[in-house]
C-alpha cells in the first residue's frame, strides 16, 4: 500500500456524485455510467455462466457423471457457451472499459451518439433477459453452435427464444461498433493524430469493423435457423431439401472472426499494461497497430478451418489451412513486440502487470495449439476432442478474461477514485494463474488421447486427467471469487487514487478520478505520441529512494 | 493409478504414425519458441525491474530489422506447417483405389456398419489388419462423425450425402470408437469398438454369425420386389435408361449437362429421382425417400454396380469389394 500516492482529500464533482437516484442511472447518457452499466450486466452473466461451468466440472469428475442425466448436461455446456460467447467474452472488454475510455483516451466528451449508446445496453439486457428466459423454461440442448439439423428439426428444447435473444443482442454489438468508429473517426482532441492513438483505441477500431460486419450474418443464420423450425422451410435441413453445410459456412463467417472480438480487446488492454508498468514506449507501435487490423480484415477469410472434417472440399480445406497460418503471423508480431517493450525497461510487478505478463504466457499456448488445429491431417484427429475445448480456453479465458481482469484493475482507481488491496490483488492474481493452468492444460492432453467434448460420459481411463481439471476449476473459481470481493469492498474503503496513480500516459490519466461529468474541464491538446514517457514533462513520479541511481530516471540530467 | 494414466494415444494404423510425426515436430517447433518468450519475459521481467520509484524505461521505440525477422521467420516456419499438414491430408483424402468397402449407417445413437459379404454389425467395427479399408458412410438423421483415436482420423457423417474415409490397420487388437459430432441425448454413447483381426480371423469372422444375404443379393432381391425392371429395361427399350454397366459412366442429362453416374448420383435418382432427369427420358419415376432406408439404398447401389452387359442378374457379394479379387 505503500506505493499509493498521497490522499486527495478535497471532494470534487465526479459523474458518480453528480446526480444521484435509479433513474439517473438508467436514463444516463454518460458513457461512463454506461460502462458501469454493463459492467453489472455482463458480471451477472459471467456467473450465470461460470454456475454452468461449475456443474459441468463437477459432473465430469467420475467417468459415469456424478451429478445429472445426459440431457440436462447436454443443456448445461450449451448455456455454459451460450452465456459466455455471446454475452461475456464478445461485449465484456469493448462495452466496459471501451464504453468508458475510448472517449477518454481520445480526448472526447462522450461517444458520438450517447443516447444510441444507452439504446444498446437495453437492446443487450433485453436479449440477455431473452436468453435467460429460455434457460428458466428449461434450457437448449443444441451446443453454442446450433448446428443444424440438430437444431432446427430434432431438438425438443427452447431454440426459437434462445436464437431470438442473441439475434436482438447482435443490435447492441453492431451499434456499439458503429458508434465506436464514427467516434473514433470525428471526435478526436486536437493534436490526437491515428498515429498518436493508443493501441487500445487501434484494437477497438478493428474489433469495431468486425461487429459491423460481421454480426448481421449470425443475426440472419440464427434467424433462419428459427424460421426453419417454426415454418419447415427447407434452408438447412435435407429431408426439407435444405443443405446443414451451408449453416456452418455461415455460422462461422461470422464465429470465427468472434474469435477476434473476443481477443482483440484483450490485446488492446495487455499493450496498455505491457507499456505503462515497464515505463516505455511500446516497440514497433507502426507494426502493432497494422496487425491489428490485419488480424481483423484476414480474420474474415479463415472459416473454413472450423469444417476441415464436415465434407467441404479437399482444395478448400488446403486454402484455410493456408489463410490461417497467415492470419497468426500478426498475432506472433504483437508477441514478439510486447516482449521487446519489456527489454530495458522499468519493470512494476503491480497487478496489471501480472495479469498483463500472464495474458501473453497463455497467448501463447493458445495460439500455438492453434498452429496445431491450422495443420490439416493433425486437425483430422484432434477435430472435437478435448484438445480444441483447452485451444480456445486459452485463448478467451487465459487471454480475454485475463486482460479484462488485468484492465479492471488497471483503470479500478480511474473508474471508482479508489485502490483495490494490492497485496489480496496479487494473490488472486497468481491463483487465477495457477487454477487456469490446472483446469485446461490437462484437457490438452485429454484431446490427443482422443476424448471427444460434449460427453456427459466417458472411457474410465480419461478420469485422472478429468479429476486434475475439476480440481483446477475449483481453484479458478476462488481466483474470480476474490476480485470480485475486493472492488466491492474498495469502492467504500479503498485508498484514494488521485488522478494518476500508476502513472499512465494516456490522456485518461489527465483528468481527475473519477472523472468529470464531461471527462475534462479543458479539452487536451495532443502534442506527443503514445506511451512517451520519456518527453511526458507533466507525469509525477514517487520520490527517489535516497542514494541510489537509477540507469534512467526523470527528469533526464 | 497415477502411473497407469495414459497420456499419449495407441498408435494403430499407417496413418497414424505419420499424424504423430507432425505432431511431433509442431510440438518441438511450439515448445521451442514459447519456452524462448517465456524466458525472455520472466529475464526482462526480472533484470529490468524497477529499483527505484522515479526509474523510468529507455528510450527504445523499435528495430525494423527485428520486425522483418519476426515477420518472415515465423511465416517461413508456418508454410512449412501447412505443406506438412496439407500433404498428410492429401493422404487421408485419396483412399487407395483396392480398398476394401464397408457401408455405415450413423443414426441417432447407434453406428450400424455393413459388409459387402453381408455381415451387419452394430457399435462395432471388424477389419483385417495390414489391409486399405473406406469406409462409405451416411447419416440417416442429424450429422454424427465417426472417430477412432488409434487409427488418427474422423469425418462427419452427414444426412443425404455420402462421406467416406480410409485406413489401413497396423496392429490387431480392439480400439475406441466415438461419434465426435454432437448429435443430442446420448451422443456420449454412441460408441463402440473397432477390432483388428488378423487376416485369417477375419475371414473365419466374416463367415460366422447370422450371416444373410450378401449386399449385392439384398439389393438385387429390393430390385425384384420393387419392379425396377418394369421400366429399367435391360436393353433401353422401357420408359427408363438402361442400368446395364451404367454406374462410372457419364450420363447425359436433359440440361444438356453430362456427369458421371457415381454412389452420390445413384443414391439421389432413387430418391430424389426428379432431380436429375436423363436426356430422352420423361420424369416419370417416384421417390424412394419414405419406402426405403439408407441401408437399402446402399444394398441396391451394390446391386447397381453390379449390372453390367453379359452378366447374370445374381451375383456373389464379394465381388462388389474388391474387382482385382
Amino acid at each position: 500500500m505503500s506505493a499509493v500516492p498521497p490522499v486527495e482529500v478535497e471532494h470534487h464533482e465526479n459523474y458518480l456524485n453528480t446526480s444521484y437516484g435509479v433513474w439517473s442511472w438508467l436514463l444516463t447518457t454518460d458513457h461512463k455510467r454506461i460502462g458501469l452499466l454493463y459492467l453489472v450486466s455482463v458480471t451477472f452473466f459471467f456467473f450465470v455462466g461460470g454456475f454452468f461451468a461449475t456443474l459441468i466440472r463437477l459432473h465430469l469428475m467420475t467417468p459415469q457423471g456424478t451429478l445429472v442425466d445426459a440431457a440436462t448436461y447436454n443443456k448445461m455446456f450449451t448455456m455454459h457457451g451460450v452465456v459466455m460467447v455471446f454475452f461475456f467474452l464478445i461485449p465484456a472488454i469493448p462495452t466496459v472499459l471501451g464504453n468508458f475510455l475510448v472517449p477518454l483516451m481520445i480526448g472526447a466528451k462522450d461517444l458520438a451518439f450517447p443516447r444510441l449508446n444507452l439504446a444498446s445496453w437495453y437492446i443487450f439486457n433485453a436479449g440477455g433477459l431473452l436468453m435467460i428466459y429460455s434457460v428458466m423454461r428449461g434450457g437448449l440442448d443444441t451446443g453454442w453452435t446450433f448446428y443444424p439439423p440438430y437444431s432446427s428439426l430434432y431438438s425438443n428444447t427452447h431454440v426459437v427464444s434462445a436464437v431470438l435473444g442473441i439475434f436482438i443482442a447482435g443490435f447492441s454489438s453492431i451499434l456499439t461498433g458503429l458508434n465506436f468508429l464514427v467516434t473514433v473517426h470525428t471526435m478526436r482532441a486536437p493534436g490526437m493524430t491515428w498515429g498518436r492513438l493508443p493501441l487500445f483505441v487501434w484494437s477497438h477500431y478493428a474489433t469495431s469493423i468486425i461487429f459491423v460486419l460481421g454480426t448481421p450474418v449470425i443475426a440472419i443464420t440464427l434467424a433462419l435457423v428459427g424460421i426453419e423450425r417454426i415454418f419447415h422451410l427447407g434452408i438447412f435441413d435435407p429431408s426439407l431439401g435444405g443443405d446443414p453445410v451451408l449453416f456452418q459456412h455461415l455460422f462461422w463467417f461470422y464465429s470465427h472472426p468472434a474469435v477476434y472480438i473476443m481477443v482483440l480487446p484483450g490485446m488492446a488492454v495487455t499493450t496498455e499494461l505491457i507499456t505503462t508498468f515497464s515505463r516505455k514506449r511500446l516497440f514497433g507501435y507502426g507494426f502493432v497497430a497494422a496487425a491489428s487490423i490485419a488480424i481483423a480484415v484476414i480474420g474474415f477469410f479463415v472459416w473454413g478451418h472450423h469444417m476441415f472434417v464436415a465434407g467441404q472440399s479437399f482444395y478448400a480445406s488446403m486454402v484455410f489451412s493456408i489463410l490461417s497460418y497467415l492470419v497468426a503471423i500478426p498475432s506472433a508480431i504483437k508477441v514478439f513486440n510486447w516482449t521487446a517493450t519489456l527489454y530495458k525497461g522499468s519493470i512494476s510487478w503491480a497487478t496489471p502487470m501480472l495479469y498483463g505478463l500472464g495474458f501473453i504466457g497463455l497467448f501463447v499456448m493458445g495460439g500455438m495449439t492453434g498452429l496445431f488445429l491450422s495443420a490439416l491431417g493433425v486437425d483430422v484427429h484432434v477435430h472435437d476432442t478435448y484438445f480444441v475445448v483447452a485451444h480456445f480456453h486459452y485463448i478467451m479465458v487465459g487471454g480475454t478474461v485475463m486482460a479484462y481482469l488485468g484492465g479492471l484493475h488497471y483503470w479500478w482507481p480511474k473508474m471508482s477514485g479508489r485502490m483495490y488491496p494490492e497485496g489480496l490483488a496479487k494473490f488472486a492474481a497468481v491463483v487465477l494463474f495457477i487454477g487456469f493452468n490446472l483446469t485446461f492444460f490437462p484437457q490438452f492432453v485429454l484431446g490427443y488421447l482422443g476424448m471427444p467434448r460434449r460427453y456427459h460420459s466417458y472411457s474410465p481411463e480419461f478420469q485422472v486427467l478429468n479429476v486434475m481439471s475439476t480440481a483446477g476449476a475449483s481453484i479458478l473459481a476462488v481466483g474470480y471469487l476474490l476480485p470480485m470481493a475486493y472492488f466491492i469492498w474498495s469502492m467504500r474503503y479503498g485508498p484514494i487514487a488521485g488522478p494518476n496513480p500508476w502513472p499512465g500516459t494516456g490522456l485518461e490519466w489527465l483528468t481527475a478520478s473519477p472523472p468529470p461529468e464531461k471527462n475534462f474541464e479543458v479539452t487536451p491538446v495532443v502534442t506527443w505520441d503514445a506511451y512517451d514517457f520519456p518527453n511526458r514533462h507533466d507525469l509525477k513520479y514517487p520520490a527517489p529512494t535516497p542514494g541510489f541511481t537509477p540507469a534512467q530516471t526523470w527528469p533526464p540530467e | 493409478m497415477i502411473a497407469d494414466v495414459p497420456l499419449f494415444p495407441e498408435s494403430a494404423s499407417h496413418l497414424s504414425e505419420q499424424t504423430d510425426n507432425l505432431f511431433w515436430f509442431l510440438f518441438g517447433v511450439s515448445a521451442f519458441i514459447s519456452v524462448l518468450i517465456f524466458l525472455l519475459i520472466a529475464v526482462f521481467a526480472i533484470k529490468y525491474h524497477r529499483r527505484a520509484p522515479n526509474e523510468i524505461g529507455a528510450p527504445i521505440s523499435g528495430s525494423l530489422k527485428l520486425e522483418i525477422a519476426w515477420t518472415v521467420i515465423p511465416f517461413v516456419i508456418a508454410m512449412i506447417m501447412f505443406a506438412w499438414g496439407a500433404r498428410l491430408f492429401f493422404n487421408m483424402a485419396h483412399p487407395p483405389p483396392q480398398a476394401m468397402q464397408i457401408f455405415v449407417v450413423a443414426k441417432q445413437w447407434m453406428w450400424k456398419a455393413q459388409h459387402p459379404e453381408g455381415r451387419i454389425e452394430i457399435n462395432e467395427l471388424h477389419v483385417p489388419v495390414n489391409r486399405d479399408v473406406m469406409l462409405t458412410m451416411t447419416s440417416q438423421d442429424v450429422i454424427h462423425d465417426l472417430f477412432i483415436p488409434a487409427f488418427r482420423i474422423k469425418a462427419d457423417v452427414l444426412p443425404n450425402r455420402y462421406t467416406s474415409m480410409w485406413f489401413r490397420a497396423s496392429k490387431p487388437g480392439r480400439y475406441h470408437l466415438f461419434c465426435a459430432e454432437y448429435c443430442g441425448t446420448n451422443h456420449a454413447l454412441m460408441g463402440g469398438w473397432v477390432t483388428v483381426m488378423e487376416p485369417a480371423d477375419f475371414e473365419d469372422w466374416l463367415s460366422r454369425g447370422e450371416r444373410g444375404r450378401s449386399m449385392v443379393e439384398s439389393g438385387a432381391v429390393l430390385f425384384q420386389n420393387y419392379k425396377c425392371a418394369n421400366c429399367h429395361v435391360e436393353d433401353g427399350s422401357g420408359h427408363a435408361p438402361s442400368l446395364m454397366g451404367v454406374y462410372g459412366a457419364p450420363v447425359r442429362l436433359t440440361t444438356g449437362q453430362t456427369i458421371t453416374a457415381d454412389d452420390a448420383y445413384l443414391r439421389e435418382s432413387i430418391l430424389n429421382p426428379r432431380a436429375k432427369i436423363v436426356a430422352g427420358y420423361r420424369p416419370e419415376m417416384p421417390s424412394f425417400q419414405r419406402i426405403l432406408n439408407e441401408e437399402q439404398v446402399l444394398q441396391l447401389i451394390a446391386y447397381i454396380k453390379t449390372m453390367s452387359a453379359g452378366k447374370p442378374l445374381q451375383t456373389t457379394g464379394s465381388e462388389l469389394s474388391n474387382p482385382a479379387r
